[in-house]
C-alpha cells in the first residue's frame, strides 16, 4: 500500500472543508482567522502534491507566494482585530453588525 | 511502507488538529490545534520532496504566524467564549451539511477532472531544494516576487497605520 497523490488531495479537501465549517460556525474573530489559515494551508498542500505529481516546480513556487500573501493577511487582519477590540472590548463578529447599507 | 505509516500518522494529527481549531471552546486550544496541523503539513511537504517549502512552513507558519496569533490571544484575553450562541437557527447542523457536502463535491469534481502526469506517482528528478525553487522563483517569476515585496511593505505600513489611528481615536474619546 503506497501513498498516492489521491491521499494527499483528499486530506487537503478534508482540511479545507473543516476550515469552511470553522468560518461558518465560530463567532470569535480569532478562531475564524485560524480557520482561514487552515484553508490556505490545505490549498498549499494541494499545490505541492500536484507539483510532485506533474513534475513541475511551479507548484512549490505558488505555495511560497500563498505563504507570503497569508503572512501579509495575518498581520493586517490581527491589527484590525486589535483595533476593533480596543473600541468594543469584544472579538465577537456578531457585535459588529451595526453597519447598515 | 515507512512513507505510508508516516503519512497516516501525520494525516491523523492534521485532521485532529483541524477539528480542534473548530471545536475548542478556548482560543488557545484552537491555536495549538492549528500548530499541530501546520507541523503535520510540513511533514507532508517533506514526504513530497518539497524540502524548502517545508522549512518555510515551519519558520513562517509554525514560527511567526503562530507567535502572532498567541500574542494576540494573550493581548485580548482567553476567557472570552462564544457567549452568544448560534446566530442562525440550526447553524451547527447546517455547517456540518455544508462542510461534508463541500468535501464530497471536491472529491467528485477532482475525480471527474482528473489529469494524470507521469505514470508513477512523482517524478524522480523533481527535488524542491533551495536551488531548484530559487531558479524558478528568480528566473521566471521575478516580477511576481517583486509584487509580493510591495505587498509585504504595504501590509506593514497598513498595520502601523491601523495601530496609530486607533490610538488617536481613543484619545479623542477620552477628551470628549
Amino acid at each position: 500500500m503506497t501513498v498516492t497523490i489521491t491521499w494527499y488531495l483528499l486530506l487537503a479537501a478534508a482540511l479545507f472543508s473543516i476550515g469552511v465549517g470553522g468560518v461558518l460556525i465560530r463567532r470569535n474573530a480569532l478562531v475564524m482567522f485560524m480557520s482561514i489559515e487552515l484553508m490556505l494551508n490545505s490549498v498549499n498542500l494541494t499545490f505541492v502534491a500536484l507539483s510532485k505529481e506533474l513534475g513541475l516546480i511551479e507548484g512549490q513556487v505558488a505555495a511560497l507566494f500563498v505563504m507570503v500573501v497569508a503572512a501579509a493577511e495575518v498581520t493586517v487582519g490581527l491589527a484590525i482585530i486589535i483595533a476593533i477590540f480596543r473600541r468594543r472590548v469584544s472579538a465577537n463578529v456578531d457585535e459588529l453588525a451595526e453597519m447598515k447599507g | 511502507m515507512a512513507e505510508t505509516i508516516v503519512f497516516i500518522i501525520f494525516a491523523a494529527v492534521a485532521l485532529v488538529g483541524a477539528i480542534a481549531i473548530v471545536a475548542a471552546k478556548n482560543p488557545v486550544y484552537s491555536a495549538i490545534g492549528l500548530l499541530s496541523t501546520m507541523f503535520s503539513i510540513a511533514v507532508m511537504y517533506v514526504l513530497l520532496d518539497a524540502h524548502f517549502v517545508a522549512i518555510v512552513q515551519v519558520i513562517v507558519y509554525a514560527g511567526a504566524v503562530m507567535t502572532l496569533f498567541l500574542f494576540v490571544i494573550m493581548l485580548i484575553g482567553v476567557d472570552k467564549p462564544d457567549a452568544y450562541g448560534p446566530a442562525v437557527p440550526a447553524q451547527r447542523i447546517m455547517t456540518a451539511v455544508v462542510s461534508v457536502g463541500l468535501f464530497a463535491s471536491i472529491a467528485l469534481a477532482g475525480r471527474a477532472a482528473w489529469v494524470t502526469g507521469s505514470d508513477a506517482f512523482g517524478t524522480p528528478n523533481l527535488n524542491g531544494t533551495i536551488e531548484n525553487v530559487s531558479d524558478e522563483l528568480f528566473g521566471t517569476w521575478t516580477v511576481v516576487f517583486l509584487a509580493t515585496v510591495m505587498l509585504l511593505t504595504i501590509a506593514a505600513v497598513g498595520t502601523i497605520a491601523l495601530a496609530y489611528f486607533g490610538h488617536e481615536v481613543e484619545d479623542e474619546e477620552a477628551v470628549l
